[in-house]
């Protein structure tokens, strides 16, 4: 780097050194080499792996930005630009980025002083993925809350980065349902809506119509609600910001299988557990008017389910780390998942509880996994 | 209710250790090791489906308001509910040394397995919430049985689920404070929260 001498001790921008340090190290790779112990293939580590993660989660954020003013401008029924409702999803999503990376960096700050360990980069994940989870109205106040519990409890009691049982961001909104479920359930949240709202305007999701299906095809019902098979895939609906649009969110997923972030196994199976548990309930279903009968396939598109698969379950720490363990850990979110949509009446949307409910399973998982792998060899060994 | 859905319940729904928070002391303090916990979970189940049937005989036919007419019609104001306490730890305690006896004798590898969990188990809060629970809901006693079982196999499971944890934390920096209970405390919490994904199904 034709840079660097510059930033080194006695060249003219030598203060700058730890800026330099840390957009290199983000961007590139980190300016020093390991001196010892073991080496890796390349430069791939943990920095790298999580700045993969956030330009996977751009697509979204940026679907997202503009879907929140769009959503806006609909309730209204104000014919607005592009560019308008671009303005107007800013206005929205970055106050809840601004108060989730001041706070959370506020506490990984102090814990990394107090504790002396390195300022770790999974923090940037987890600040990147919380307004993504979020509905756009959500008091900024309670974003503030959540987030401290999700990056004090969640993660730093355990140590940091890396050494967590719970997927923080998701402890994060958990926290926030169960402590002001009126800001992020129902269905007034979902869009930030002016002084006054057009009638035609649905401010229901998706899921909330489907599930209140009550005698009416779910089809057809959805569709009378301006929701069809492709609207809910591209993501022009009310919803959490990041969620809504299943193609920006695969847009990301493509490319975290490519760099070998995400895992594929993981992903596949909660898409097939999902699935199959909702042809299930098609089965089951006693008539086209029943939420069971909405067909399987628009079950994967739906909600959070795509952004749970794609961004939560994968979180490397909280997963199952055994191959045959991603299969089950995977299978059992999707079926969870649709068996909270569909049977729980408390909660309309399930996929959340469902990953941090495999998380606290995803140790045992692993467990009899090995026991049963040990069992085997010992078993070939001894013949 | 169906007996099945009964199960489900009190296995899932209403985990009696991570709703109810009973049976902790043995929960945070055996959780470490995985063998520990697969052997004391297997002695709660064991233990709580003997008890609770136990207790429901004792509770119908002596201690209830009314349970003594059996002996002599006279007794019908009699009511002893006041020492269900009493009786229920009684029977437990004494069902857990007679059951000690009965494996020690017919099955000596499955009391080298169950060792000295058996003992502890008489002051583990869960077995006698199961009792307390299935008289509050006025279970039958084939209800109850079932209760009993999969009441155990409830705790059982998240003991089992802790220790799988916490040896999947055992390298993990914990703040030094908070090492041992003070963590396993914040992971029960959590797991808690998880377990909320069951309620509110009525089955």
């Amino acid at each position: 780097m034709k840079l660097k001498k510059h930033f080194e001790q006695g060249g003219k921008l030598e203060r700058l050194y730890p800026v330099y340090e840390m957009l290199l190290g983000m961007l590139l790779i980190p300016p020093m080499p390991t001196r010892s112990g073991a080496h890796i293939r390349d430069h791939y580590d943990i920095k790298r792996m999580m700045v993969s993660v956030i330009i996977a989660g751009v697509p979204a954020l940026i679907f997202g930005t503009y879907n929140a003013g769009y959503q806006h401008y609909l309730s209204a029924g104000v014919y607005a630009s592009v560019m308008d409702c671009f303005i107007k999803g800013a206005w929205l999503v970055v106050p809840i980025f601004i108060v989730v990376y001041a706070v959370g960096g506020f506490w990984e700050v102090l814990f990394a002083v107090v504790r002396r360990h390195d300022i770790a980069e999974g923090f940037l994940v987890t600040g990147f993925l919380i307004p993504l989870i979020v509905p756009p109205t959500i008091p900024l106040w309670q974003v503030a809350i959540g987030t401290s519990f999700g990056i004090i409890i969640g993660k730093e009691v355990f140590g940091g980065t890396g050494m967590n049982v719970f997927n923080p961001a998701l402890v994060t909104r958990a926290f926030i349902f169960f402590a002001y479920p009126s800001s992020i359930s129902g269905n007034e949240v979902w869009t930030s809506v002016g002084s006054k709202v057009v009638d035609t305007y649905t401010m229901a999701t998706p899921l909330a119509v489907a599930t209140s299906a009550g005698g009416s095809d779910v089809v057809k019902l959805l569709a009378d609600n301006g929701y069809t098979f492709s609207s809910m895939f591209f993501g022009l609906e009310p919803g959490s910001i990041g969620e809504t649009s299943a193609f920006m969110i695969l847009l990301g997923g493509v490319f975290l299988l490519l760099n070998g972030v995400a895992s594929w196994r993981i992903i596949l199976s909660v898409f097939a557990g999902g699935y199959l548990t909702a042809l299930l309930f098609n089965f089951a279903a006693p008539g086209a008017g029943h939420p069971f009968a909405l067909p399987a396939h628009y079950h994967l598109v739906m909600g959070g389910f795509a952004f749970g698969a794609v961004f939560m379950a994968t979180d490397p720490v909280s997963a199952s780390a055994t191959n045959t363990g991603k299969y089950i850990y995977g299978f059992m979110i999707g079926a969870l998942a649709i068996l909270v949509r569909l049977v729980n009446p408390a909660y309309p949307e399930g996929i959340m509880l469902a990953i941090l409910f495999m998380n606290a399973f995803a140790p045992l998982i692993d467990s009899v996994v090995i026991w049963g792998s040990v069992r085997r060899r010992q078993k070939r060994a001894s013949k | 209710m169906g007996l099945l859905s009964l199960g489900i319940e009190s296995i899932f729904i209403n985990n009696i250790l991570l709703a109810y928070f009973l049976g902790m002391c043995s929960f945070l303090a055996l959780s470490k090791k995985m063998t520990t916990s697969i052997g004391l979970g297997v002695a709660v189940i064991f233990v709580s489906t003997i008890t609770a049937p136990v207790n429901w005989l004792i509770y119908e036919y002596i201690l209830k308001k009314g349970a003594l007419v059996w002996v002599s019609e006279s007794f019908i104001d009699i009511d002893l509910t006041f020492v269900t306490y009493i009786f229920f730890i009684a029977v437990i305690a004494a069902m857990v040394q007679l059951l000690e006896m009965a494996i020690e004798k017919f099955s000596p590898p499955l009391y080298m397995a169950l060792g000295i969990f058996l003992p502890l188990i008489t002051v583990n809060c869960s077995i006698l919430g199961i009792s307390l629970f299935m008289i509050e809901r006025e279970y039958s006693l084939v209800q109850s049985t079932v209760f009993g079982f999969s009441g155990g196999i409830g705790w059982a499971l998240a003991i089992v689920m802790m220790a799988a944890i916490r040896k999947k934390i055992a390298s993990s920096n914990v703040i030094p404070a908070l090492r041992g209970l003070g963590i396993t405390m914040i992971i029960t919490g959590l797991m808690a929260m998880a377990f909320m994904i069951f309620s509110g199904i009525q089955l």
